[in-house]
């Protein structure tokens, strides 16, 4: 089993709501957010294309996060899901150096932090909070693996783009173009 | 393979047994998830509260997470018609409001004179007191009719009825003369009722989506960006007619970047194309519309290729949109928009939207727009209110509502008759109205201004009596009836106790109302139970109300295709193409471009929109939302910018005509803008210190609309006539 997120570019309006969404679920310190937007408009006008990104830890298959952590608070729990145990971080920012898509912060308490996809609701049956609130319903998460999930199948359907793929980290956030 | 919902993930990866299937149900090796401390943020409320959002004024469904006490977050109701389970950013951080520690907590009296912020903290009761002496001293010297009312929100009904009561038909909403009145008279005009908000659009259904500067995804009104990304995902054509690279024209098959000011030539050229092509919907129009043969007429000679000297845009594009949207009909629908005050002329341009709609015969249908029904909420037997001599508003007989415009011109000239009190509940007119120094110079003549307002907005500098609301996250509120496609009525309550010594609206009412000896007309002393006993009246279920936040209500069809039958309130009973109405009020019967003046070299014309995370300027100081977008940028063309010797993240002003400069604000230098303006996005750049997050921060347009168009037929200002130059801002 191994969970991932597919967001739909084509849906997404770039609205914030899945980061105000993970602002007030996870309470994140005053100015840090762990998922963020990267907007791309290229060409000329009026030629113009316009991509947007939902952006945010990536849970890797293969997470550097994970292997350079030397206290093992930066850990792979059930579905792949990539978190930090905050008993175990002392803020060495070893991980935060080896992660290619700039997805943690050291918390004013101490602590490195980051998005878990919501570890906590998804343990109970839920939604990550992004996903549950996202208007434009840009947003899907489940099990990649199986092959009759959502994702799975959104995947399959389109044309995907991930985020750094020479990496080899094996991100699990798709985007479908 | 079948769809799956979001919600199915429940029970996909919950199982039967709930929240413990994942562990038990095996999924993943081991027999317990691994403990991580920090894990869970504890955010989940112990009670959860249901009310709506009052964050904007789409109202989309809530439930507050209440834990010990305090508000921890706020997520959509599932069930809910306009939320669908969905929120938008804005919704989605109402707790920033709630705990902004800039928020007004307790009544203020002035000191000293108007202009000057000197305040000193008072009891209710003097504030309460000095308010209604007030009231009462305008009343005698002038005539009741004297004190004007300002009002948004959903609390504005209770002053509406104070304000009626005292004897005065002066009040009226920023929101109908600066934002949506000329496409509500337009709809009135052509088919005999205004637009209606939340806009009656089926989106979720429509094969072509025409927005005319209207940037769905930047305005996030919930249910209408997810029916917009839904037509986008289902590959629906959509043609986006802006000077801008909106969110929304990036989702277009056709982006149409008009010269601003002439999308009236563009209007009538799609109208010519379709009825000289003969692609309108012959059997809706013969049966239902009057006027075609004069509309023909005189859209004879408005072809595209007249239109692509004004317009800008090339006239095989012109056609090739006008078949594409009539191909689509009738699931073919032209927005009508929301804020649509631009030139002065606004009503006549949304009358040609009107119109094109009914070429492509989409009233009522699915895919176009729908007729909803508005729940009827029975009232108590109060007193009925006497007739009122004629408003300020009158100058304007096309004019449905009160026009915000004529008061502020009554308080200046003292014609109709002079105004000389101002109630203002929930709207900071200084950011709402073009030309700022002439409001003040409205608010300096003026014997009486109070305010009530939850946050220390601008307007609440220049009152007399700052009277401080609670937020939506701490009141009762009355009903809320809504229509659209299933008619339902919500119920606003309380998750948590007002902060500080703030009071709810309906409270400051009736004491107002006692005070000035008219509380037999405003007889609530127990909100819950005049809210019960009107739900009950209704038929309502008032614990059901209580329990969910809303309730679905039986209403005739919304749809031609569900039963509905088109009845149009006009005088020909029929959708006007050519309008009566206007020709005896000796204005175009059918709408006529008139040129508007273009920018010198080197000046752009100055526009104006939303960002997605703030409504107006009234979330622009909330903890919450400030830290996602905490300030604007103003946008120009990579080669204004060059020409200018200036690159994207320099600090510059915005100077206008007359010499006006802006705070300085930050240059987005883009590919995605037309060249001959400049776009800036509203509600930030405030100038009140109290505001301590939003002070001073980005730059604020309203400060630079100086200059503003009048609309003849509802007084409408059009606001988009301003020209104005960027310099760099001093280091």
């Amino acid at each position: 089993m191994r969970y991932a997120m597919v967001i739909d570019t084509v849906r997404c309006v770039g609205c914030n709501a899945c980061v105000v969404a993970c602002k007030t679920e996870n309470a994140t310190p005053e100015g840090y957010t762990r998922d963020w937007l990267r907007i791309v408009v290229r060409g000329e006008f009026p030629e113009l294309r316009r991509d947007i990104f939902s952006e945010r830890c990536n849970h890797c298959a293969n997470p550097p996060s994970v292997h350079n952590c030397p206290t093992g608070a930066s850990q792979i729990i059930e579905g792949g899901l990539v978190v930090v145990d905050r008993s175990k971080c002392t803020g060495c920012k070893a991980c935060i150096a080896s992660c290619p898509y700039n997805a943690r912060y050291v918390h004013p308490d101490g602590h490195v932090d980051k998005c878990t996809f919501c570890a906590h609701r998804v343990r109970r049956g839920l939604l990550p909070a992004c996903v549950d609130a996202c208007p434009a319903r840009a947003m899907s998460f489940g099990d990649i693996h199986d092959d009759g999930s959502e994702v799975a199948r959104l995947v399959r359907s389109r044309k995907i783009h991930v985020n750094n793929p020479a990496s080899g980290c094996e991100p699990q956030v798709y985007y479908l173009m | 393979m079948r769809k799956w919902t979001r919600r199915e993930f429940i029970q996909v990866a919950g199982g039967a047994a709930g929240g413990a299937a994942l562990v038990a149900g095996g999924c993943f090796q081991g027999s317990a998830p691994r403990r991580v401390l920090g894990l869970d943020p504890g955010t989940d409320g112990d009670r959860i509260v249901r009310s709506f959002c009052e964050i904007c004024f789409w109202k989309c469904g809530i439930e507050v997470h209440v834990k010990g006490g305090r508000a921890t977050k706020i997520a959509p109701i599932e069930k809910h018609p306009l939320s669908n389970g969905m929120l938008c950013p804005r919704g989605l951080g109402g707790t920033g409001l709630l705990y902004d520690p800039d928020r007004l907590k307790r009544p203020l009296v002035r000191e000293g004179g108007r202009g000057g912020q000197r305040f000193r903290e008072a009891s209710w009761e003097e504030a309460l007191d000095r308010a209604a002496e007030g009231m009462e001293r305008v009343g005698k010297e002038h005539g009741p009719e004297a004190m004007g009312l300002f009002h948004h929100g959903t609390g504005e009904g209770f002053f509406k009825r104070l304000l009626g009561a005292y004897g005065s038909p002066n009040a009226a909403a920023p929101s109908y003369a600066q934002c949506r009145g000329p496409r509500d008279e337009a709809w009135v005009l052509t088919y005999g009722h205004p637009v209606g908000s939340p806009e009656p659009v089926d989106m979720a259904r429509a094969d072509c989506i025409v927005l005319i500067g209207c940037h769905l995804g930047e305005n996030m009104h919930n249910t209408a960006v997810q029916e917009f990304a839904d037509a986008v995902a289902r590959g629906a054509t959509v043609i986006t007619v802006d000077p801008r690279f909106s969110i929304a024209a990036g989702k277009s098959r056709h982006w149409l970047p008009i010269r601003p000011g002439t999308d009236l030539a563009l209007l009538l050229a799609w109208i010519h194309v379709i009825i000289e092509e003969d692609l309108y919907d012959r059997e809706f129009v013969e049966k239902d519309a009057a006027g075609l043969d004069k509309l023909r007429e005189a859209v004879k000679d408005r072809t595209p290729v007249w239109a692509y000297p004004i317009t800008g845009i090339r006239p095989d594009r012109i056609a090739a949109a006008a078949r594409e949207m009539a191909q689509s009909r009738p699931r073919s629908l032209v927005h009508p928009g929301r804020h649509v005050t631009w030139y002065g002329d606004d009503t006549q341009r949304l009358r040609a939207i009107a119109i094109l709609n009914a070429l492509l015969g989409n009233y009522g249908r699915r895919g176009g727009l729908f007729v909803p029904s508005k729940p009827e909420i029975a009232s108590p037997a109060w007193p009925e209110i006497g007739e009122h001599g004629p408003s300020v508003s009158a100058g304007y007989p096309l004019a449905g509502e009160g026009v915000t415009t004529a008061i502020v011109d009554a308080t200046l000239t003292g014609k109709p008759y002079p105004i000389k009190g101002w109630f203002v509940y929930g709207t900071n007119l200084p950011l709402s109205f073009p030309n700022a120094k002439r409001l003040a110079g409205a608010i300096q003549k003026l014997e009486l201004l109070v305010a009530v307002d939850t946050m220390p907005m601008e307007i609440t500098g220049w009152a007399d009596v700052v009277l401080p609301e609670c937020t939506y996250l701490e009141r009762f509120d009355d009903l809320y009836a809504c229509a659209w496609k299933e008619p339902f009525v919500a119920l606003r309550q309380p998750a948590v106790e007002p902060l500080g010594d703030s009071r709810p609206g309906w409270w400051i009412a009736r004491k107002l109302a006692r005070r000035l000896g008219l509380g037999r007309y405003l007889p609530i002393d127990d909100i819950q139970a005049y809210l019960r006993q009107r739900a009950e009246l209704s038929g309502l279920d008032f614990e059901e109300l209580a329990r969910e936040g809303f309730q679905k209500v039986k209403g005739p069809p919304a749809f031609v295709e569900d039963g509905l039958l088109p009845v149009f309130d006009t005088p020909s009973g029929k959708v006007e193409l050519w309008s009566g109405t206007l020709e005896a009020a000796g204005l175009d019967p059918v709408p006529v471009y008139t040129p508007h003046p273009q920018p010198a070299p080197g000046m752009l014309r100055l526009l104006f929109g939303r960002v997605p995370v703030h409504t107006f300027g009234r979330t622009t100081n909330s903890p919450v939302l400030s830290e996602i977008v905490g300030e604007n940028q103003v946008w120009v063309h990579v080669s204004v910018a060059r020409r200018l010797g200036l690159e994207r993240g320099h600090m510059v002003r915005i100077v206008g005509e007359d010499g006006k400069r802006s705070t300085p604000v930050k240059l987005r230098a883009t590919e995605a803008i037309r060249a001959d303006c400049c776009y800036l996005p509203h509600g930030f750049g405030h100038s009140d210190p109290r505001l301590r997050r939003a002070h001073g921060r980005g730059a604020s347009d309203s400060d630079l609309i100086t200059r503003f168009e009048v609309d003849p037929l509802m007084g409408g200002t059009g606001m988009n006539v301003n020209f104005v130059s960027i310099e760099p801002a001093e280091a």
